[in-house]
């Protein structure tokens, strides 16, 4: 017990010393997760939209797998990349693995699905209620997407939140793919669980506190995006 | 209003239309010319949503043809619904939408939105959230919505049927504005007092079939069909 309060201490120190080894390791975090969250986006938001609205062969099987890699395995994914970018592997030419580009890679696949997965059901809920609107309108494809998809952006906003939440808080792909190499491709996860295993409780902590600090920015950006977006009567 | 060949007359012949194994419309066939303010009229489950959706194109029928004048019927015309439909933008914002989606240049959409809220009431309201206006101001947005995309043939269906007496009052003024500007009217209602008021002519629709047609004026006088005379009387049809 006594050594829980010692490490809480240690953790608060090194919080507010702004150590620039700490500071590197939480910036790699945030420039990961949010190259991968952005590209994920990019990804997700039409892919899921075209799902919502497509109507084509083999639609059925793509909701399915979508729905189902909303919950792979970091590890897993992490195992598939590092063969992809590993030497032998058919991208090894690219040099990639135990880089920062290979750990936003990762995330990226883990966190498309669940943008557009997402996106899909709230695009498809848009749709029952702007179809014929838009249909009589003689909108195409793409005037009928962006509608959709910009009407969308308060819901859309609290999927890419939760996808951030996916990237930011994973362990097992970073730690295939980036390697936790110290200064080149340690991120919080990594470095909070090499610090464990070391017995440097108090970084491990420090380290989990400032994760917990951004779980808790971001939950509380969501509350504030929905909460404005019901006041002004454009979420219901 | 937006060429000079026009759109119509619409011609519909044999049409029918099933859902599911369900017959719900039955070879309909009539001709819808400019000018003259039609009214399908007929109880609930008559099929009179079912023909306009048809005939704006939301719906393929199973069988029978749709035929317009002249070809890129779709942008020429525009629909109401008796929901309308508010997309989560300002008043405004709603309008300007509906003009970018039929290609009208960005440096003219405003002006135009701004002269359809003027003509149905709601330049005040012109920067609020569209979904806080009240089931009467929602109703004369999206009339003029059509109306900022200038339509040559309104369809409207039941605009009225969830509206007070006195939002239903400003509705069937907005759709006299557009029938005085030349737009052609084809209302779905059940409603007998305003099928009176606004009709030119009727569309009795009755079981997924029309069962008469005629002048509105004799309709209501002296209907032809045994259908006409007891929804006239107010006597209940299933």
């Amino acid at each position: 017990m006594d050594s829980f309060a010692t490490a809480f201490a240690e953790a608060g120190a090194l919080l507010v010393s702004f150590d620039p080894d700490f500071l590197s390791i939480v910036g790699l975090s945030l420039r990961v997760s949010l190259t991968a969250v952005a590209l994920a986006c990019l990804i997700g938001f039409p892919l899921g939209a075209l799902v919502a609205l497509a109507r084509f062969p083999g639609r059925g099987v793509i909701v399915l797998l979508l729905n189902t890699f909303m919950g792979l395995p970091p590890v897993v994914v992490g195992l598939i990349v590092f063969l992809l970018l590993s030497r032998a592997g058919p991208l090894g030419v690219l040099g990639l693995l135990f880089t920062p580009t290979a750990m936003i890679i990762a995330q990226t696949i883990l966190v498309t699905p669940i943008v557009a997965a997402l996106t899909r059901q709230i695009v498809a809920d848009l749709w029952v209620e702007y179809g014929e609107h838009l249909r009589s309108l003689d909108a195409g494809p793409v005037a009928t997407m962006t509608t959709l998809i910009t009407d969308a952006r308060y819901s859309l906003a609290t999927v890419v939140l939760a996808g951030f939440g996916r990237a930011i808080a994973e362990v097992g792909a970073v730690m295939i793919v980036g390697g936790n190499i110290d200064h080149a491709t340690r991120v919080m996860t990594t470095a909070i669980a090499l610090e464990t295993s070391k017995g440097n409780l108090s970084t491990a902590l420090g380290l989990g506190i400032v994760l917990l600090l951004l779980a808790l920015a971001v939950n509380a950006a969501v509350q504030i995006i929905n909460a404005s977006a019901s006041r002004r009567a454009v979420l219901a | 209003m937006s060429g000079p060949a026009s759109i119509l007359p619409l011609q519909v012949s044999h049409l029918a239309f099933e859902a599911n194994g369900v017959r719900l419309l039955d070879d309909v066939s009539f001709t819808l010319q400019a000018g003259r303010r039609a009214v399908l009229l007929g109880p609930n489950g008559a099929g009179k949503s079912l023909l306009l959706r048809l005939c704006h194109g939301l719906l393929r029928p199973t069988s029978g043809e749709i035929r317009w004048a002249i070809e890129g019927r779709a942008r020429r015309q525009a629909m109401v619904f008796q929901r309308p439909v508010m997309l989560r933008r300002s008043v405004i914002g709603n309008i300007t939408h509906a003009l970018a989606v039929r290609g009208v240049p960005r440096g003219e959409r405003t002006a135009r939105a701004e002269a359809a809220l003027a003509l149905a009431g709601l330049s005040p309201l012109a920067r609020r959230p569209a979904r806080v206006l009240s089931g009467g101001e929602q109703q004369r947005l999206a009339l003029a919505r059509a109306w900022a995309t200038e339509p040559e043939i309104l369809f409207l269906d039941e605009p009225c049927a969830s509206l007070d007496p006195a939002a239903t009052r400003s509705v069937e003024a907005l759709i006299e504005g557009f029938h005085a500007a030349g737009t052609k009217i084809v209302m779905a209602t059940h409603d007998l007092a305003q099928a009176r008021r606004i009709a030119d002519e009727i569309l009795f629709v009755h079981k997924g079939r029309l069962i008469e047609r005629g002048d509105a004026d004799s309709f209501f006088d002296a209907p032809q069909s045994e259908e006409g005379r007891a929804f006239v009387a107010g006597e209940l049809l299933w």
